[in-house]
């Protein structure tokens, strides 16, 4: 399903100059999604984040050294040129799947049989296995959220884009009988970076801030090139923070493919 | 105990003191694999060194190889029973014994390789058909129940089976259909064999994976195929010719294995022709294309060193020796070259196993390596443990090759 034949898109607009780092919304999506705390949190390779803050630098040395941070949820990809997305197309037992309504790439781990093939389709690591049973000591149970079934050993887990804030969203829609507006349905990361570098909303409403801001000279995608259509884009005036969004040979101009901007 | 009864008429067979030691040594083995499954069952897959980079481990690459070689059971079949080879018959068990036991290995294998073993049934029940998973599954299943279907004629003919009237003329019975079942055997094993390495060549986020194709179905798909019906008969052979080293004794005649080798030599010069067509493609026009290039992808330890093993060492020079008249000729140099086509196909699941998953796609990911855990040895050494136990049993009580008795007279 391409993204143009969504009735909604729902996307991120993140502007990776006024991230700071801070790692507030990789903890507020912890904390929504009930995310739990392995035994070895050292582990990264093993450990589970689904908005990972990825920092990254210049190459530069002292004093012309700059870094940046891409906080990277699922990109919720549609796939372009044919392609569906990337994890929602191998999954055997249809445990993961592209809603077109939405746009969002949805995970449904009482159906996931754990083979981890999304995982290995996946490019951008946004897709975490269950290595270990969760422990949540005691007490810690009690602030789990009731919207989200905490997941268990064995199964994969991504961002959801917080669904259950959209099914909220609409009850609310429902019962009012008035439309669902733009602040109706923010993800729990976004209502959490301090520094608005986050903007949430439906990439296709002209009236949502997103349609806007992703038409951006500056704004990219992760990983173009490969054509997963995702619903995240970035924001950076720095060319060397969009150069490393994605694999340029020695020598290629940045604008030679850079295919921000629409979708 | 003397289980000389047991044995196939006119045959002899070492003693059983030291049969009992050698299914011990088996049994060793699958019982550090019984110790690791275990582990993995009760306590997680974080007793493997498997992580979110590397979601598929040692494992897959067993068995995407044990597949591919076992695929001497559906290939020497159709070559017997549909294209009417009748000098294969005298090698045709021993491939479906082999096949059996890649094929219900690897079954057994995934079953704990998946997080949810109990739910290993959603993949029929809640089938995404547009999955190259999906397609595995359905036909790797079905494949070993014909498998079954031509495995139990010969159980069958145990020779104290066989005395019972009615086990003899249902094994007479499935013989005469036994056409049917090679040749679904035959289409099954050409889609799985597909599938598995369209699962690769799907993955188009994965540059070193993925692939274009046709229709649906990428370049992968038919190099699967391919690789696999060039390296099955070699397999089969080559485990009928080290029998034959173990026993001392001729199973077959050097004329039906230098037939098996002239058809692995000419469908591995078929696969290497379109393989290398297909490297060059990958790493000079679509590499680029994705603002990559291929010396990102050949990072220690996972270096040129494998495109050399895999094309050069277990690709061109079994190829070669294959097409090689003399070679075929010769016992010894015919049995490295099977090796070493065995090898190259081995490689080639390694690679496109674990090299795809080590390559870093986005800019500023790692390049991370990956070792297996002794878990994970250990089952893919129970596997190998189950496979040597089924043959072993097989050949010492069911009448495996049908020459054994004139080319080995015995005066009972």
């Amino acid at each position: 399903m391409s993204s143009s034949a969504s009735e909604m898109r729902f996307g991120m607009v993140i502007d990776v100059d006024k991230c700071t780092g801070c790692g507030a919304c990789s903890v507020a999506c912890m904390s929504e999604n009930n995310v739990g705390v392995l035994p070895d949190e050292t582990d990264k390779i093993r450990s589970i984040t689904w908005l990972r803050v990825y920092q990254i630098d210049n190459g530069q040395p002292y004093p012309n050294t700059q870094i940046a941070f891409f906080p990277r949820p699922c990109q919720h990809c549609a796939g372009s040129q044919g392609h569906h997305t990337p994890c929602v197309s191998v999954c055997p037992a249809t445990a993961t799947d592209r809603d077109p309504k939405t746009g969002i790439v949805s995970q449904i781990p009482t159906r996931c049989i754990g083979c981890r093939y999304c995982v290995a389709a996946c490019p951008y690591h946004a897709r975490y296995f269950n290595w270990y049973d969760v422990p949540w000591p005691e007490g810690m149970d009690k602030p789990l959220s009731p919207f989200v079934a905490p997941r268990m050993r064995g199964v994969v887990e991504k961002c959801t884009f917080c669904f259950h804030r959209y099914q909220r969203a609409q009850n609310k829609a429902f019962t009012s009988g008035e439309a669902m507006g733009e602040m109706d349905y923010q993800t729990a990361c976004t209502e959490a970076c301090p520094s608005g570098a986050i903007t949430f909303g439906d990439l296709n409403n002209p009236e949502h801030k997103v349609h806007e801001l992703k038409k951006s000279p500056y704004a990219f995608r992760l990983l173009e090139r490969l054509h997963t259509d995702t619903a995240v884009y970035y924001v950076s005036a720095r060319e060397w923070v969009r150069r490393q969004a994605d694999n340029y040979l020695s020598g290629e101009k940045l604008a030679k493919v850079q295919a921000g901007g629409g979708h | 105990m003397d289980d000389s009864k047991f044995w196939p008429k006119g045959t002899t067979r070492c003693k059983p003191v030291h049969f009992g030691l050698w299914m011990l040594f088996c049994l060793a083995l699958a019982g550090w694999a019984l110790v690791s499954a275990f582990l993995c069952l009760y306590k997680g897959l974080n007793q493997t060194n498997m992580n979110d980079y590397f979601a598929f481990g040692v494992w897959i690459v067993v068995d995407l190889a044990i597949i591919a070689l076992g695929a001497g059971a559906f290939f020497t079949g159709f070559m017997n029973y549909v294209l009417r080879r009748e000098e294969l018959k005298n090698i045709i068990n021993a491939a479906v014994i082999i096949g059996f036991i890649c094929y219900s290995g690897a079954i057994m294998m995934l079953g704990i390789d998946i997080g949810q073993p109990i739910r290993g049934w959603f993949g029929f029940w809640h089938a995404n058909v547009h999955s190259m998973l999906t397609e595995v599954m359905f036909c790797i299943t079905t494949y070993l129940i014909v498998l079954i279907v031509e495995f139990v004629p010969l159980i069958l003919e145990n020779r104290q089976i066989n005395k019972v009237p009615d086990l003899h003329f249902f094994a007479h019975n499935l013989h005469t259909i036994m056409i049917v079942f090679a040749a679904t055997g035959t289409f099954l094993s050409f889609f799985h064999q597909g599938s598995l390495g369209g699962m690769y060549g799907v993955l188009y986020a994965r540059p070193f994976a993925a692939r274009g194709g046709v229709l649906i179905w990428p370049w992968t798909f038919f190099l699967f195929i391919l690789s696999a019906i060039a390296a099955g008969p070699s397999f089969t052979t080559s485990i009928v010719m080290i029998t034959e080293i173990v026993t001392g004794k001729k199973l077959t005649t050097h004329k039906v294995k230098m037939l098996m080798a002239k058809v692995s030599g000419s469908l591995l010069l078929f696969y290497l022709v379109l393989k290398i067509a297909d490297t060059l493609y990958w790493a000079f026009v679509q590499t680029p294309a994705m603002g990559l290039s291929p010396s990102v992808y050949y990072q220690a330890p996972y270096g040129t060193w494998l495109l050399i093993a895999e094309l050069g060492i277990g690709g061109v020079l079994p190829c070669i020796l294959l097409l090689s008249p003399q070679v075929r000729e010769s016992y010894w140099i015919l049995l490295l070259a099977m090796l070493l086509n065995c090898f190259g196909v081995t490689m080639n699941r390694f690679v496109m196993t674990i090299q795809s998953l080590a390559v870093p796609v986005l800019p500023f990911e790692k390049f991370y390596a990956y070792l297996p855990t002794w878990q994970e040895w250990g089952i893919s050494a129970g596997v190998i443990a189950y496979g040597f136990i089924i043959f072993s049993l097989a050949y010492r009580y069911l009448p495996v090759f049908p020459q054994e008795t004139k080319l080995n007279p015995t005066t009972d």
